[in-house]
């Protein structure tokens, strides 16, 4: 249970995706101009991620392996998160077409969401079982919607504010981004 | 046969890929005729978004058909009575760039117009009547014809029609009842900023 | 009557969230006892006083009215009557300026006063109880009495709460929170008793609720005295407060006096509350006892560009220059004429202006009193604002998106809610003009939405007559087919049927045989012709003799008509 806990708290904050590990910068900057996109964004990279881990895997352990095939990890992974990001969307499309209208092109760009297979990968790097493997997954995203939340909200009052003209834009939000890796860097440590 | 693949890679390699993609694509098969789309009821929300005044100067015959074009693909800054305003909230609801407003369909007026009819020159022939899209002009033939001013959008097309040429398009007044507060002009603002004033989010 | 009103021994007042102390000045206007002013030579009476539809003028220009008759009848339910304060003649139901900021005209009544003050019978009424709630409501509606805080929202349809409404407390106010105004304070003094009688009046009319409460700010000391003295033993619980701006706002003093928050959206009535202004107390009772309309009101006259600063019974109508010169008002030495408090009130346009239900203080300041804003700086988001908001509201970020006009995250922040107290405004130490974005971003929400009204009615105008014309082709399409099918069947038949001899071709073979007739040959047709020639000479040769005869008239007048008719 405790095990649990720390993988938790290693993936949403002291081994945050997006503000330490520098993975999955794309979306991050991309999505971030709306709360509501944002959210939106965090569901469903949650969705994808926990998914995709648990495929990855199942794929790892029941294929790759017995056949001695670890070498094809990188692609078989990507197979296994093209495919759930296809799923995500169709899902997407039909249950919420405002949504699916709002993410526009970053939902398939979840595929190449370098968090999503650095995820993936590291669970066979660090040889997670099963459970470990899920909730590192789920950990991840929930680590990345809180990030992108946040930095959303920051993004909202940002555009209405007064930021000096060859500041704004991308630019103060990039600034707003180290800002807040820097004060993730003070969770380093705890586990 | 596992121990023959075990042994071989590259056979290996290709059932085992082979075989997730052929899983892979029955299950995303399924998927795709299980949460099949129809339609696209975007048409409306356009519609709801341009200022209906029918008045044509998009090259549509009013405000449905051009939503309705917009919605095939067609340009979003034709619409001069909406104005840069209507051009962002259509690129808002599309997820596109915003361009400026086309100035080949016409000029964004500054002060809304309502026509209106010197009735001393009126001689009751109907085509004013029968011009308006929104059948803001109250008349029958032979009989004085009227403008119905809060139903008039000031599209301009019953001025052509007149034979007499008796209608006027003047700028409407302010009333008590639409009387506003004006925002106050931002001065003495010690950071150089471009931010135009009115610009969204 | 103690049993059925709850007196509390401690009675429990609520904390004002946020709000601001600026300097009272409210000694000045109260130094000198309530006076009265000569009567204008016009009365000016704007249509529209109060909150909701204008009066129509029921009096014709070159009328002679009489004081408290009725000029103008309310229109609607949400509506007040209109009353002449003084005698006189109707010059004039024109344009005139008003009292408003946009320094735009609306129609008016202009009396010219004679100076008789002659009133049209009142109707006293010794025992109101015995009345029934329409006919006191009537009463009230009749005498035009509104909102005299300042809201003006008709009085009748405050006291008329609906059936599912039951009212348990009434509040009267008697706060008077905004600096330099007085009337209030100076009515409490001099008219306790009158006040006391309309509070029962109005506890009477609600249905006698548990709790009536009058609240008052403790910087009134001799008015709390005056209305304790007069309360005694009536059950009605005189609420003393600290003072502090803005208590006086109806969602702010039911807060105070009850702990309870006036729904988002809502009304006091919805949680079973009704909040009268003192005045429009007062103006209630004297309503029914004595059957006499609104004709005027106590207006505080202040500030230090005048030389008498007092409190005054002024008619409505009365001009506000005319209050201004019996005040020795030096227009060179006032900064900004306002009506209104210095933190509510606003710039007059124009003197000419008149004094009107909602008037409660003319506030005349020097340059030193009231100075020119000082220029607004950059928000420096130090939250002071929010500090200061007594709606609990988020002044900063309204501001924001206020400049960006972002009219979603407006709403999102309850823009509504605002009352325009200006502490926001007041607090900020950059001097930025809060209230000025917010009152001109509620205008622009306001417009956008009727806007939208306008647009989807156009759109349906569109629809229907794209039906219509539709609707006229499918009719003509159809009758035109069923023509062509008729026509069809008709010529089917003729074609089974018997041949009937063709009606062309008889006339055509008629035609033939006159042309072959003996009548027809060329040689009678020229006996014809001949026949004809000669008639014609002896016609013409007998004008000519007639004419030698009359011998006046030339020849070419009486050839010419003939010459026409040949070429």
């Amino acid at each position: 249970m405790t095990d649990f806990l720390v993988i938790l708290l290693s993936t949403i904050l002291v081994n945050n995706f997006v503000l330490v590990q520098f993975l999955g910068l794309c979306p991050f900057m991309g999505v971030s101009n709306k709360l509501e996109t944002a959210i939106g964004m965090g569901g469903a990279t949650t969705f994808v991620l926990t998914l995709a881990s648990i495929c990855s895997y199942l794929v790892h352990t029941w294929i790759l392996v017995p056949l001695q095939l670890e070498f094809l990890r990188t692609i078989s992974f990507i197979l296994v998160i093209a495919v759930v990001v296809q799923f995500a969307k169709m899902f997407i499309e039909k249950t919420s077409p405002l949504l699916y209208r709002v993410l526009g092109v970053f939902l398939p760009l979840i595929t190449t969401n370098c968090a999503v297979l650095g995820v993936a990968l590291q669970n066979t790097t660090k040889a997670h079982t099963f459970f470990e493997s899920s909730v590192y997954g789920f950990g991840a995203a929930l680590g990345f919607s809180l990030v992108l939340i946040l930095f959303s909200a920051m993004r909202e009052r940002l555009a209405v504010a007064d930021v000096p003209a060859p500041f704004k834009g991308a630019a103060i939000g990039m600034i707003t981004a180290g800002l807040m890796s820097l004060a993730f860097m003070g969770f380093s440590g705890l586990v | 046969m596992l121990e023959f693949l075990s042994q071989h890679a590259l056979p290996a390699a290709l059932v085992a890929l082979g075989g997730l993609a052929l899983v892979f694509g029955a299950v995303l098969g399924f998927a795709a005729v299980r949460f099949k789309v129809e339609g696209d009821p975007i048409v409306e929300q356009l519609d709801a978004l341009l200022p209906q005044t029918q008045c044509g100067q998009c090259g549509y015959p009013g405000c449905r058909p051009y939503a309705q074009a917009i919605a095939n693909g067609d340009a979003i800054n034709k619409c001069p009575p909406g104005g840069q305003t209507t051009i962002n909230a259509i690129a808002g609801l599309l997820d596109v760039e915003a361009p400026e407003l086309d100035a080949e369909h016409g000029e964004e007026q500054a002060v809304q117009k309502v026509a209106l009819i010197r009735e001393a020159e009126c001689i009751g022939c109907t085509k004013c009547i029968q011009a308006c899209p929104v059948d803001a002009i109250l008349g029958a033939a032979k009989q004085m014809h009227t403008v119905i001013a809060d139903e008039c959008t000031g599209c301009d097309l019953c001025v052509e029609p007149c034979p007499v040429d008796c209608i006027d398009m003047v700028a409407r007044e302010t009333t008590l009842k639409d009387w506003q507060w004006e925002l106050p002009s931002p001065n003495g603002n010690l950071i150089a900023t471009d931010r135009v004033q009115g610009a969204a989010a | 009557m103690s049993e059925q009103h709850s007196t509390q021994s401690t009675p429990k007042i609520w904390p004002l969230h946020g709000g601001i102390h600026p300097p009272e000045n409210k000694a000045q206007s109260l130094t000198l006892p309530l006076g009265e002013i000569p009567l204008p030579e016009y009365l000016v009476l704007p249509l529209q006083q109060h909150i909701g539809t204008a009066a129509e003028a029921v009096v014709k220009v070159g009328e002679r009215v009489l004081a408290g008759q009725m000029i103008a009848a309310a229109k609607g339910l949400v509506s007040a009557p209109v009353h002449a304060s003084t005698s006189g003649v109707v010059v004039a139901i024109e344009k005139r300026p008003i009292a408003h900021p946009s320094g735009l005209e609306d129609d008016c009544i202009v009396i010219e006063t004679d100076a008789r003050d002659e009133w049209i019978e009142l109707v006293p009424c010794q025992d109101y109880t015995a009345l029934t709630h329409e006919q006191l409501l009537e009463k009230i509606r009749n005498a035009g009495i509104a909102g005299m805080g300042g809201a003006g929202f008709p009085t009748a349809v405050k006291l008329n709460p609906r059936a599912n409404q039951i009212i348990d407390t009434l509040i009267i106010n008697g706060t008077e929170c905004e600096p330099y105004i007085t009337a209030d304070d100076i009515l409490m003094q001099t008219h306790a008793e009158d006040i006391i009688a309309g509070v029962q009046l109005l506890a009477h009319m609600l249905g006698q609720p548990r709790h009536l409460l009058i609240g008052i700010e403790d910087n009134k000391p001799e008015a709390i005295a005056a209305m304790e003295k007069a309360a005694a033993g009536t059950g009605i619980c005189i609420r003393v407060f600290p003072t502090k701006y803005p208590s006086g706002g109806e969602k702010q003093l039911i807060q105070i006096l009850t702990g309870k928050e006036v729904p988002h959206g809502g009304l006091p009535a919805d949680i079973g509350i009704v909040c009268q202004n003192i005045g429009s107390t007062f103006a209630a009772w004297k309503a029914v006892r004595f059957g006499a309309p609104l004709t005027s009101r106590v207006t505080t006259v202040v500030g230090k560009a005048l030389q008498t600063q007092r409190n005054i019974t002024a008619l409505l109508g009365t001009p506000i220059e005319h209050i201004l010169r019996q005040h020795g008002f030096n227009p060179e030495r006032c900064s900004r004429l306002v009506m209104g408090g210095p933190m509510m009130g606003f710039a007059l346009p124009t003197t000419a202006a008149p004094v009107v239900k909602t008037t409660n203080c003319i506030l005349a300041p020097t340059e030193a009193e009231l100075p020119a804003p000082t220029p607004a700086q950059a928000c420096i988001r130090c939250g002071m604002c929010a500090q200061a908001c007594p709606a609990n509201l988020l002044p900063q970020q309204l501001y924001w998106y206020s400049q960006a006009q972002d009219y979603d995250k407006l709403q999102a922040h309850d823009l509504f809610d605002c009352i325009e107290c200006g502490a926001c405004a007041y607090i900020c130490p950059s001097n930025i003009p809060l209230v000025q974005y917010y009152r001109a971003s509620k205008g622009q929400i306001r417009q956008q939405e009727a806007d939208r009204q306008k647009a989807d009615r156009s759109r349906q105008r569109f629809e229907f007559r794209k039906q219509r014309i539709d609707k006229a082709e499918a009719e003509k399409e159809a009758k035109r087919l069923a023509r062509k099918r008729a026509a069809e069947k008709a010529r089917e038949q003729q074609s089974t049927a018997e041949t009937k001899p063709d009606p062309v071709a008889q006339a055509m073979a008629r035609v033939k045989a006159r042309h072959n007739s003996p009548e027809h040959s060329p040689q009678h047709q020229r006996e014809k012709l001949e026949r004809a020639v000669a008639s014609a000479e002896d016609r013409l040769r007998n004008a000519r003799e007639k004419e030698k005869e009359k011998g006046t008239v030339t020849n070419e007048n009486h050839l010419s008509p003939i010459r026409f008719t040949i070429t």
